[in-house]
């Protein structure tokens, strides 16, 4: 198999990740529920996580960086632990249906929703921003790249805006968490909502969300914490404050050692790595007649995800013949993300996306290229 | 039973500052660990940082450094 889903989950992991699940599944215990050797490995594993990731996004502290399950629970969390009846907020057509239907809830509440347009390449009309800002606006919330096109938002321009205003600058960053550098401060990101499986490296069931100090957001679950027994409520200091029950310890485990590779390797050289196998596959499949890229894919500044149709063809037979005939697994159909496809009119026919990780090689990139030339051929 | 003695107990908001402790202790060689909250200190559940009574400045000032979230010192037999 050419594996070429990477913006779904990376499938291909480094190999320390399943060392540390193991060793967690073999030996840790609950961490906080108990003060013997097996809970405390499990509290150190989680602590060293959490320690790793506030690093990675330059986090004040790394109490300000809970575990989810994923970044769609992160992103509920933020989203309706924020947002109150009356409050007006601001997102994009680029969202992921993580962001779009938790919105779509709050708007049944009394939340006012306006979305950003994007041009013709799917790139967001920045100028719009400053003109949507009303007296109730509570946050903006946007992806940092679009996991249907790869198009990035500029977040340290948006950030910026957010910070003029006094509007909360909620930030998904499922598609961009280890291959662009993220930084919570300089971006003056409120909230950064992230997810462990895909270019973290991590386990499925692992995500996580980093709230700025001195910002509160009501957590969706409440329950044992391994601190104030005997208080009705639950504890409300981070991360203890949005980190009800058992932890996924293994889990964390995982994107521990995800995440150390990924500051081992370096973002910079993961990301280069990447952008030279999408870019290659993307010049030389550009000039095949009827191809219809999604995105900006001419953008200096581009998430490793290459999307096109070829001519009216259903993107579920492109993907289907692409691994059937080639062995290549893509992504076909509708990506989760309705308000792009209905910007590029492509809600009937989807889209074939190819996303790349650095552990794909040039030659699987070569076969890819071939692949789609011998599909896309009249 | 064993004997008690004398020990400085330091109490943490969250488990996870607990561990920050330790960590920060294990770079400055500080002795000590973590243990289950005695019950005169709270009545609920939790850990916190055991260690000697002498060790008190020099922790003080690292957690005052670092700016490390603590609830509260205590001396007491342990």
């Amino acid at each position: 198999m050419i594996y070429l889903d990477h913006a779904a989950t990376t499938a291909q992991k480094p190999k320390e990740v399943a060392e540390a699940m193991v060793e967690a599944l073999q030996s840790a215990g609950n961490a906080g529920r108990g003060v013997n050797q097996a809970s405390l490995q499990a509290a150190r594993i989680i602590y060293d996580t959490r320690e790793r990731l506030g690093e990675l996004f330059h986090a004040e502290s790394p109490m300000q960086i809970a575990f989810t399950a994923n970044v769609t629970e992160s992103l509920n969390l933020a989203i309706k632990g924020l947002l109150e009846k009356g409050d007006h907020v601001i997102t994009t057509v680029m969202e992921h249906n993580s962001v779009l239907r938790p919105l779509y809830e709050m708007e049944k509440e009394g939340v006012e929703l306006t979305f950003l347009p994007c041009d013709e390449k799917g790139r967001l009309c920045m100028e719009n921003i400053e003109v949507s800002i009303r007296p109730q606006t509570k946050a903006l919330i946007c992806t940092h790249a679009s996991n249907l096109t790869g198009n990035v938002n500029d977040l340290s321009k948006i950030g910026a805006i957010c910070k003029k205003h006094g509007v909360l600058f909620v930030v998904d960053a499922a598609q961009t968490a280890g291959i662009f550098p993220i930084d919570v401060k300089k971006m003056g990101i409120d909230v950064l909502c992230f997810t462990g499986h895909k270019s973290l490296f991590g386990p499925q069931g692992t995500g996580g969300i980093y709230v700025r100090e001195g910002l509160s957001i009501r957590p969706l679950k409440s329950g044992g914490s391994g601190v104030e027994s005997f208080r009705k409520e639950h504890p409300l200091t981070m991360p203890t404050a949005l980190e009800a029950g058992t932890m996924n310890t293994p889990g964390i485990a995982g994107l521990g050692a995800g995440a150390a590779f990924v500051q081992n390797i370096g973002i910079d050289a993961i990301r280069e790595q990447e952008e030279k196998l999408w870019r290659y596959f993307y010049q030389n499949i550009r000039e095949i007649e009827g191809i219809r890229f999604l995105g900006d894919p001419e953008a200096e500044v581009h998430a490793p995800i290459v999307t096109f149709n070829f001519m009216d063809y259903d993107s579920a037979q492109i993907s289907d013949e692409l691994w059937e005939s080639y062995g290549i697994a893509t992504r076909a159909g509708a990506h989760c993300a309705p308000l792009m496809h209905r910007a590029f009119g492509t809600k009937e026919q989807g889209a074939v996306r190819f996303s790349f990780s650095c552990f794909n090689t040039m030659e699987e990139v070569e076969q890819a290229v071939k692949a789609v030339r011998e599909v896309c051929c009249l | 039973m064993r004997k008690k003695v004398e020990r400085l107990l330091i109490t943490f908001p969250t488990t996870a500052d607990a561990i920050r402790m330790e960590r920060e202790c294990e770079k400055r060689a500080i002795r000590g660990r973590l243990i289950p909250v005695p019950r005169e200190i709270s009545a609920g559940c939790g850990m916190c940082w055991c260690t000697d009574p002498e060790e008190r400045e020099r922790i003080l000032e690292f957690l005052e450094m670092l700016g490390l979230r603590k609830e509260a010192l205590y001396q007491c037999m342990v």
